[in-house]
């Protein structure tokens, strides 16, 4: 087989040429290259072992790949596991392989077949971000020694302790990528629920009848051991109510990646509303996180606009509060409730839904202010209704919530804030 | 036995036959559902008489209706079979009296088709003289995940499998209709085994049919009046706006009150069998049925 000397280009994320020289002819170039692709495919989130790296390059050496389609494909099949794992496969492979003419020179090597045109670059894709800070960014730098990596944890343990106070609207962009992995590694609450369901558990209290007599069946009826049951468990589901409105992008757009997190774990619904109402329930449950704000943003209509809190709220008590209250629900209403029409309607609105949950939750920025006094009137009308009223304006508060969550009722027992006022 | 209707018309009929008074679309997937032999998934708001279509079917198909009533905990235990265990406890005993030692015959004798409850969809899988039933798989919303994956094996191969028994499979199969009311998402899975249908609420037209229908001894003045009041009121922005069954609720509680034509008291009076909840009562109350209630018989002596 022949060795491909490749050194047109220039452009990292790639291979590393000089290395080549160094290889055999069996192989090298290719060999090196899916090793290389393999360990940013890990990085950027893909379990892939040594095994799938040896399998890799048997598979397109075995697979006479002719195209570069056959040898996207042919990789795709080692190295995917998951459909949700394809979106960053395929980032990867544009960014690892964009390189014109590396992959048909690898498949030139490889078979005698000529190599297809390359497809053309199109707009970033959602997943495109965090590939692409998973490649080296130093161009031929060997990975970096590992006292520098104890270093770099140290820094990020400080970074860690600043950033859980930071406040969200003042981040910068490093900072909010950052967070943004922070919030996916947050611990999730443990608030579970009894359900009417049963399951066996040797701790039970109840006699699980079947398991007994079959039990009993295997000493012929002699000896009865009984076998115990519970009722199972489970969290009760999460409707989030998240206001898009201009004044809340800051906080909205992290408070929907904690909501991505917290649906890997459990049913979440949830809903943004600016002017309108939109469920982007289905959009948010994409596996990958970027993605599934991407297409959740494509459904939204009315980014950074104003808000209606009050028609919002009224069509979510007319269109879904059954579809999505039902199984006993925790509500968590993320909005400033700067109001500015205040009518009844929005108190009735506010009662009808405190009355649909398990419990209501309101998460208010404006309450990282120490001066903070209830005094806008939507505020005024809604505090009423909630059972909680919390700040969420960074990591900390975050991580309160979450405690909250698992614990049972009021520490942020809302009314306080009235008395002031009243 | 009635065999399937062999058209769309035929089906309307079927259903117009046995007081239903359907829709084409709803005629069109039924019938569908039943050449296809697919289980037919009809979604919509409460009291639209979802649950009606799958008694009226069996009736006039002369057929077997089984109707599974989900609830929230629901399990294979309620919904497929139960062992008898104090008979199977009782057969043990016997066995042992009689100086039975043989652990594989007890046991093969114990897990015998004596032994076992069967639930409604077991039932429905069992063969029957009249064809095989109808089976109504009423309100799955109501139930969770784990019950709707356990259905989707049922639905597609119409089996069932109890492990100290075998497989039991439906020689065949039955017709499977399932309600929802929407109070959560079904999963896509189930669905996609499924054909769908949205019941909707009906245009005045044909819930003045059903009304006519059900309460043929109602004056026809009033019918019309109650149906054109019903019809206003669900333009409403209601928490919850009433159904066909309300409606026919409402017209037999005016029949009994001897009512010949709508008034503002009478419909203040018995706002109560038509809308549900305190909020929507309240927002109707007083001046606001007296506005709709001139304004519906106004249009209907225009018309």
């Amino acid at each position: 087989m022949a060795r491909v000397d490749d050194r047109d280009g220039r452009d990292k994320p790639g291979h590393d040429e000089e290395r080549g020289a160094e290889h055999s002819a069996h192989g090298g170039h290719l060999a090196d290259n899916i090793t290389y692709f393999a360990r940013a495919l890990r990085t950027a989130g893909l379990p892939v072992g040594p095994g799938a790296v040896i399998d890799a390059i048997g598979a397109v050496e075995a697979a006479h790949v002719g195209t570069r389609e056959d040898f996207y494909w042919t990789l795709h099949a080692i190295f995917v596991k998951k459909h949700e794992q394809t979106v960053i496969f395929d980032q990867a492979f544009r960014l690892f392989w964009r390189r014109r003419a590396l992959v048909e020179k690898l498949i030139a090597a490889l078979s005698p077949i000529a190599p297809g045109d390359e497809k053309s670059e199109d707009k970033p894709k959602p997943g495109a971000e965090r590939v692409a800070s998973a490649f080296p960014t130093g161009t031929r730098e060997p990975p970096r020694p590992k006292r520098e990596l104890e270093l770099s944890a140290q820094f990020t343990m400080s970074d860690r302790e600043r950033l859980a106070s930071r406040d969200f609207a003042q981040m910068s962009a490093a900072e909010i990528a950052e967070t943004k992995q922070l919030i996916a590694r947050l611990v999730l609450p443990q608030d579970k629920v009894a359900t009417r369901r049963w399951r066996a558990d040797h701790r039970g209290r109840r006699i699980d009848a079947r398991a007994s007599f079959r039990r009993a069946l295997a000493t012929g009826g002699h000896f009865v051991d009984l076998a115990w049951r519970q009722r199972d468990e489970r969290h009760p589901p999460i409707v989030a109510l998240v206001d898009i409105s201009g004044s809340m992008t800051d906080y909205s757009r992290l408070f929907l990646q904690f909501l991505h997190a917290l649906g890997e774990r459990r049913p979440v619904s949830s809903f943004v509303f600016g002017t309108r109402l939109t469920n982007i329930t289905r959009a948010l449950a994409r596996r990958d996180p970027d993605e599934a704000l991407a297409s959740a943003s494509l459904l939204v209509k009315d980014w950074e606009g104003g808000t209606r809190v009050a028609a919002s709220l009224a069509q979510f008590n007319r269109q879904w509060s059954r579809r999505v209250l039902a199984q006993g629900a925790i509500v968590l209403m993320f909005t400033d409730g700067l109001e500015r029409e205040v009518t009844p309607e929005l108190g009735a609105a506010m009662d009808r839904l405190h009355r649909s949950c398990r419990r209501l939750i309101w998460l208010n920025p404006l309450l990282r202010y120490d001066g903070f006094q209830a005094k806008a009137g939507g505020i005024r009308a809604m505090l009423p209704h909630v059972d909680e009223f919390r700040t969420m304006h960074n990591l900390n508060a975050m991580t309160a919530l979450v405690q909250a969550l698992s614990a049972r009722g009021g520490a942020a027992d809302p009314r306080r804030w009235l008395l002031p006022a009243a | 036995m009635t065999s399937l209707p062999p058209s769309i018309d035929e089906t309307l009929a079927l259903l117009g036959s046995a007081g239903y008074v359907a829709d084409r679309p709803l005629a069109t997937v039924l019938f569908l559902a039943l050449r296809m032999g697919r289980p037919l998934f009809l979604e919509g708001e409460a009291g639209v008489g979802k649950t009606e279509i799958a008694k009226v079917l069996a009736g006039a198909l002369g057929r077997r209706l089984i109707r599974l009533q989900c609830y929230e905990g629901l399990d294979i235990a309620s919904a497929v079979y139960e062992w008898n265990y104090a008979a199977q406890m009782m057969a043990i005993r016997l066995g042992e009296a009689a100086g039975e030692t043989d652990r594989e015959r007890l046991e093969a004798d114990v897990f015998s088709e004596r032994y076992l409850l069967k639930r409604p969809l077991l039932q429905a899988l069992e063969p029957d003289t009249a064809g095989p039933p109808v089976l109504l798989i009423d309100e799955l919303d109501r139930t969770d995940e784990a019950f709707e994956a356990f259905l989707l094996e049922v639905l597609s191969d119409f089996q069932v499998t109890v492990p100290e028994f075998g497989t039991i499979r439906a020689d065949n199969p039955p017709v499977v209709l399932i309600t929802s009311n929407r109070t959560r998402e079904v999963h896509d899975a189930l669905k996609r085994r499924c054909l769908y249908h949205w019941v909707d609420y009906p245009d005045a037209e044909r819930e003045l049919a059903i009304v006519k229908a059900r309460l043929p001894n109602a004056p026809a003045e009033l019918t019309r009046e109650i149906v054109a009041f019903v019809q206003a009121i669900r333009k409403e922005e209601l928490f919850k706006v009433p159904g066909v069954a309300e409606t026919l609720d409402w017209a037999s509680a005016l029949v009994e009150l001897d009512a010949v034509a709508l008034d503002p008291a009478v419909v203040s009076d018995t706002l109560g069998v038509l809308l549900k909840y305190q909020d929507d009562i309240q927002k109707m109350q007083g001046s606001a049925v007296k506005a709709m209630l001139d304004a519906v018989q106004a249009e209907l002596k225009a018309a």
